[in-house]
């Protein structure tokens, strides 16, 4: 079933909008703006009344899957519910009415918090210390590399430390940020245990190495145990330890990612502490160092100087500020909200949950689904649709099946060591009679790709829209629209 | 099953020689296990390329890889009509949907390729592997 688009259900003269009377005196566009600058002919915009534009994107948002309407088991996402008090903490007035350019002395109490939260995320992470600055992860992994990189630039190693080393289980951001940062990415093999595989690290490894990124738990949701030993290899010879914080929420309170070795890591408030996310945000990705490497942390950092909480910019060694101002402050508050609210009992309990949620799904389903790497797996883990390709069945019929029990798909087709992977995680907030629906649903799916394969071919069936041509709408895209006569005319 | 005109590299490229002209593209096996490629990235005429070093990306639906270059030399043309067209890997990997042709540096290199004997033992070899 389609609805109108906005632009459809235009009609001339309707509107949405009503505007108090002009209280100041009226100018003439022209008269204040430079010719080049006046439109020739008013913009082509929806013309609709305030009851249509109110049901119309009413309507839209109903048509949306999200964490508050269903189960959104996306592997290495870690959508979990993210409880409503931390979206009231964030909108108390006197953090929504700041202004970024307020003295410090008006803004103490915003400071404390994102000190308070500095020093947190480090008794977290195992770190020293911290910025708030990066938007997100990708932004924290670029931060988390420049400063790796003024690092080796200041000890005289940066122009022959041109490689990053990844391994072929990373998140595709990983190499992209690498990349992006001016490094020539080598990557890794991983073993057949599904870690970093040893002697692919060290053939690898040389003076020219800048920096190993690693998640660990990884992309399979595995823990490595040969942390320990690989951030060994790494520096001895002279290279840096990057932590992928995607994983975080499988270890929070049982082990630190400071401990194992890592020198910088990246964290997503988003994903771990309690903001929703996808659909563009905003986020928050923290980067946390080691003691070595804090003389080039992004200004200001936050400090406490004489019982008051400063602005530092005195940071000569810097790479410079990474963000406008102080970063997305309003998902600092919600993160610091949340972690208050749970202790540091209550976030390693979080991480045991999901980690006892995630096992105790793909003990339900690996009878019924190749599980390629057969061990405890943390706060996610990789299935295979290898035993249902025999019957021509693909893992995408599989998730797009799954959208008519009401769930979102898993993560697809990711990671990338894994042929038809379907990646499951559950987080810790989902009971366990959601667990048990979502495992009938994966073993009903798994007897009719046996029995009836071609009903799985055209799922979804109960959706607004059946399947839909991904195929030509990635190679095709239409991307705006356009009046009927313009598009036919085309 | 693999043309036996061409010869074949480890990272799935084909390469068919006339005199000093390497044309690259990317076999039925690799078109296959991409899926559906909806776009391609050129490398510019003209540019330089080492052996085993990217020569063109790929994106599909599945995944983004990359195509390596075979053999060195330099990039002296490439295929246009897949920016339009990138469903042209897919349907003619061997033939309208060549991605380039390397003005060779080295002919010798194309001693370690292998022909479509052993390429096709080579793709039962990974497959088996899963």
């Amino acid at each position: 079933m389609t609805m109108p688009l906005i632009f459809e259900r235009s009609e001339a003269g309707r509107k949405a909008y009503s505007l108090p009377e002009c209280d100041v005196p009226r100018k003439d566009v022209a008269e204040l703006l430079p010719d080049w600058a006046v439109r020739k002919s008013a913009a082509a915009l929806p013309e609709v009344s305030e009851v249509d534009l109110v049901r119309h994107y009413t309507k839209l948002s109903q048509r949306n899957h999200g964490v508050d309407v269903g189960f959104y088991p996306l592997g290495s996402c870690t959508m979990k519910y993210n409880p409503k008090v931390n979206e009231d903490a964030a909108a108390l007035p006197g953090f929504t009415s700041l202004h970024p350019y307020q003295p410090e002395e008006l803004v103490q109490g915003a400071l404390e918090l994102m000190y308070e939260l500095g020093r947190y995320l480090c008794e977290i992470g195992g770190m020293d210390e911290a910025t708030l600055q990066p938007a997100a992860g990708a932004h924290g992994e670029l931060t988390g590399l420049m400063i790796i990189k003024a690092y080796h630039e200041s000890r005289g190693d940066g122009a022959k430390r041109t490689k990053v080393i990844v391994p072929d289980s990373a998140h595709g951001t990983n190499p992209a940020s690498a990349a992006f940062c001016g490094y020539k990415v080598v990557e890794v093999k991983s073993d057949a245990r599904g870690g970093v595989d040893l002697d692919s690290l060290r053939a690898a490894m040389s003076d020219e190495v800048a920096a190993l990124m690693l998640t660990n738990p990884n992309t399979l949701g595995l823990f490595d145990e040969n942390i320990v030993e690989i951030a060994k290899i790494v520096h001895d010879a002279g290279g840096l330890l990057y932590y992928d914080g995607a994983n975080m929420n499988a270890i929070m309170g049982i082990a630190r990612p400071g401990d194992m070795g890592f020198d910088v890591l990246h964290f997503n408030l988003h994903k771990t502490f309690s903001t929703p996310h996808g659909g563009g945000g905003p986020g928050s990705g923290p980067v946390a160092v080691k003691k070595a490497l804090a003389p080039f942390l992004p200004v200001p950092v936050v400090e406490k100087k004489d019982g008051k909480f400063v602005l530092d910019y005195d940071r000569p060694h810097s790479i410079g500020k990474v963000k406008a101002f102080y970063g997305n402050f309003n998902v600092m508050v919600k993160a610091y909200a949340y972690i208050r609210a749970l202790g540091a009992k209550g976030l390693r309990e979080a991480s045991e949950n999901a980690v006892l949620n995630a096992n105790y799904l793909m003990r339900k389903l690996a009878p019924y689904y190749h599980l390629p790497y057969d061990r405890y797996c943390k706060h996610e883990f990789v299935l295979s649709a290898a035993y249902q390709l025999a019957a021509g069945v693909h893992t995408a019929d599989i998730a797009k099946m799954l959208l008519d029990y009401g769930f979102h798909a898993p993560t697809v087709y990711f990671p990338l060591i894994v042929k038809e992977a379907i990646m499951v995680e559950p987080t810790e907030t989902e009971s366990k009679d959601t667990l048990d629906a979502f495992v009938s649903a994966m073993i009903e799916i798994a007897q009719l790709a046996e029995k009836d394969p071609e009903a799985l071919h055209s799922a979804p069936h109960k959706m607004v829209v059946g399947r839909l041509d991904d195929v030509t709408a990635a190679r095709r895209p239409v991307l705006r629209w356009r009046p009927r006569e313009q598009a036919n005319a085309k | 099953m693999y043309p036996q005109d061409l010869k074949y590299s480890e990272k799935h490229e084909w390469v068919r020689v006339e005199g000093e002209l390497a044309t690259v593209g990317i076999t039925s096996f690799a078109q296959e296990q991409l899926g559906a490629i909806v776009g391609v990235g050129l490398p510019e005429e003209g540019a330089e390329v080492e052996q085993h070093a990217p020569l063109a990306d790929l994106d599909s639906m599945k995944t983004a890889d990359q195509v390596f270059a075979p053999v060195s030399g330099r990039v002296v043309k490439v295929n246009r009509a897949l920016e339009e067209h990138p469903e042209l890997i897919n349907d003619d990997p061997y033939g309208d949907g060549w991605v380039a042709v390397i003005e060779m540096a080295d002919p010798s290199e194309l001693d370690g390729l292998m022909s479509a004997a052993e390429y096709e033992a080579f793709v039962a070899e990974e497959a088996s592997k899963g």
